[in-house]
């Protein structure tokens, strides 16, 4: 470990946005009788999009280890975000442990996206290189109708644990785990909780005479 | 067997035991006509020395442990999932509730990740981020103290345990001081913290740090070189730095294979690199070292904690929370006769005085605010180590998902490898020197 901190370079390289969907309204909410006429206003949700050559710093020494295996490279407030596909996942991990030092894998997160077709369910590894002070997330997607990824156990073995997660709460199958079973469930629990199809549940609750719907039944504003 | 409640049942898995508080060797005595078989051992997940709702498989021959598993998810609450359905301020009261020894370090670092979105890491006030350090760092004394405590009462050192205790209350006592609860405060808050340091606060903490500066030494006058101490805990738990990064371990655990490895100093966050410390190594990779490193780790955070009052002390009156009135959270607390509750001057502010006040009011608090699209993680260095929040928004008003991941859950994975091959004793010292808090597994 150096006494010199290694900051992420500060020139940020031109990006342009990814649309993944519409929001509608101004205020969030639908159903209301909304005279004002903001209720029809239709704004784009923008995810941070590709970014262009170079990257600055480090971030292109990383990439250029990659070359090859890249599907999409995004930077997004000083944190880089390497896309691979599924089938070159675990070779990029490999490549990444052994030729850049990312010794260290803070696991694997789900995310689920219904609406992008093709590439519902996200799995975002995120690493960290102790040797250089440095710290990179690889992505990967899987359709909802295939949720086959590679398991990463035998190269970062902390992954074990996580992976089991992933599968419970979203139902990644990560072929090649060494016993992909529920983790944080019950063994016999149906479905996978955290995707964005599971209902959040609850129930109504009184008080004062007033009724308390549940926290996904309230009004949102999202 | 004498016990009523320690009796044998047949199952299609073999004979299952139950086994109460008896003697050992009279069960085994009992069991000898089936000696030649393997014992699988289900400890928890009600053990007093499981440290929570922890359940541990155990395959025994004799008293080696030739197989150790674990069973989590007892304590798991669906805080991730709440979250998605809870305005992005709300969400610090979830997360506040996960790692219930260490609140403020899962408020951190959720709050960091959130102000990464929004973009205003650079505008956060400077007391707010003083005191995130304090808070933290007495946070991290309070947590070890814990450790300490239950890992020595675990083995039958109860005086420990009994000190231990007494040091921790004076700390929440500080904590219910400055943020008004003992536990689950929710007190940072994305843009800075809920509310300035009360009158008399840092009095209170000069004190508290004055009177620990005596009671620490007694800790390493009780058990640095206690033989019992030293024999139950020395080579106990062995991980070396290889299993520790392999397993992904970090923390006390990873410090005490001799490697300085500390978020606060290679990634400092909230002003950081603006403290004197020193990050505590020790050579033995096992029980007995980290206890030493959490010793002296205590003694670090005292001066952070000093140095944090010592700043603070220049800054009366400062600002607590960002400028921007389109995040801050617009409503302040005030004590009153019946307790803490909303300021009576803001409400006279809102209610009588400015129209555009209580709009603002009533958009942040029932909507509020929207964080841009994106993911962010922003990782804090938590009393067991690396705590994480995956923070992803699409846009609204609610985080989209928040992953926690958790230095608990990581580092429990090391319990098989730690405990297989040694004495079943040794599996309740291996695991309380990991210090997994069952909160933060199960999330």
């Amino acid at each position: 470990m150096s006494d010199e901190i290694e900051k992420a370079p500060s020139t940020q390289p031109a990006t342009t946005g990814e649309t993944a969907g519409v929001r509608r309204g101004m205020f969030g909410t639908q159903g209301s009788g909304d005279t004002s006429g903001y209720g029809g206003l239709v704004a784009p949700i923008v995810f941070p999009g590709q970014a262009e050559r170079p990257y600055g710093g480090w971030f292109d020494l990383v990439a250029d280890s990659l070359d090859g295996l890249l599907e999409s490279v995004v930077i997004h407030r000083g944190e880089i975000t390497f896309h691979v596909a599924r089938g070159n996942l675990r070779e990029a991990l490999q490549k990444l442990r052994d030729e850049q030092r990312f010794e260290f894998c803070a696991g694997v997160s789900g995310v689920h996206f219904p609406d992008e077709t093709g590439r519902e369910l996200h799995a975002v590894y995120s690493l960290l290189s102790m040797t250089h002070n440095r710290r990179i997330r690889v992505e990967t997607t899987t359709p909802d109708s295939d949720r086959h990824l590679p398991s990463c156990v035998a190269i970062y073995p902390t992954l074990d644990w996580h992976e089991r997660e992933a599968w419970d709460f979203f139902g990644l199958l990560f072929d090649g785990h060494p016993a992909l079973t529920r983790i944080q469930m019950p063994d016999d629990w149906p479905g996978h909780p955290q995707r964005k199809d599971y209902p959040l549940g609850g129930i109504p609750v009184e008080y004062k005479g007033g009724t308390v719907p549940p926290p996904d039944q309230r009004r949102s504003y999202n | 067997m004498s016990d009523a409640y320690a009796s044998s049942t047949e199952t299609s898995e073999g004979r299952v035991f139950t086994v109460g508080g008896q003697d050992w060797d009279q069960f085994t005595d009992e069991l000898n006509p089936d000696a030649s078989e393997r014992v699988v051992v289900n400890m928890g997940p009600q053990h007093p020395s499981t440290h929570g709702v922890l359940r541990l498989i155990l395959e025994l021959e004799g008293e080696t442990v030739t197989e150790a598993r674990c069973g989590i998810g007892y304590l798991h609450t669906g805080i991730e999932k709440n979250m998605e359905f809870r305005s992005w301020v709300q969400g610090v009261t979830f997360c506040t509730r996960m790692d219930y020894l260490s609140p403020f370090f899962n408020e951190a670092t959720y709050c960091l990740g959130v102000e990464r979105l929004l973009d205003i890491e650079d505008d956060i006030p400077e007391k707010a981020q003083v005191m995130r350090v304090l808070l933290m760092e007495l946070n991290r004394i309070s947590s070890h103290l814990v450790c300490i405590a239950t890992g020595g009462m675990e083995i039958g050192a109860l005086t420990v345990m009994t000190i231990g205790f007494r040091e921790r209350e004076l700390i929440l006592d500080l904590f219910e001081l400055i943020t008004g609860l003992r536990m689950n405060h929710a007190f940072i808050r994305p843009g800075g913290v809920a509310q300035d340091l009360p009158p008399g606060a840092l009095d209170e903490i000069r004190s508290f740090v004055a009177l620990m500066r005596k009671r620490l030494p007694e800790y390493a006058a009780l058990c640095n070189a206690n033989p019992i101490f030293k024999a139950r805990l020395e080579g106990v738990g062995h991980l070396d730095l290889e299993g520790c990064l392999a397993l992904g371990i970090s923390g006390p655990v990873l410090r005490s294979a001799g490697y300085a490895w500390d978020l606060r100093k290679t990634s400092p966050y909230s002003g950081y690199q603006d403290y004197d410390f020193d990050v505590i190594t020790w050579d033995t990779a096992d029980a007995y070292g980290r206890f030493r490193v959490r010793l002296a780790e205590m003694e670090e955070s005292l001066r952070i904690v000093e140095q944090a009052a010592a700043r603070l002390a220049g800054l009366e009156g400062a600002p607590v929370m960002v400028a921007d009135k389109k995040i801050a959270w617009p409503s302040q607390l005030a004590i009153g006769a019946d307790g803490m509750g909303n300021s009576l001057d803001h409400i006279r502010h809102i209610m009588g005085e400015s129209m555009e006040a209580l709009i603002h009011h009533f958009k942040l608090v029932t909507e509020g605010f929207r964080v841009p699209a994106g993911q962010a993680y922003v990782p804090v260095e938590s009393p067991r180590g690396e705590l994480g929040a995956h923070v992803v928004s699409n846009g609204g008003t609610r985080p989209y998902r928040v992953h926690f991941r958790d230095p608990s859950f990581t580092n429990l994975q090391a319990t098989s490898v730690m405990s297989e091959g040694g004495a079943v004793a040794d599996v309740i010292v291996a695991i309380a020197s990991i210090d997994p808090v069952m909160g933060g597994v199960d999330r």
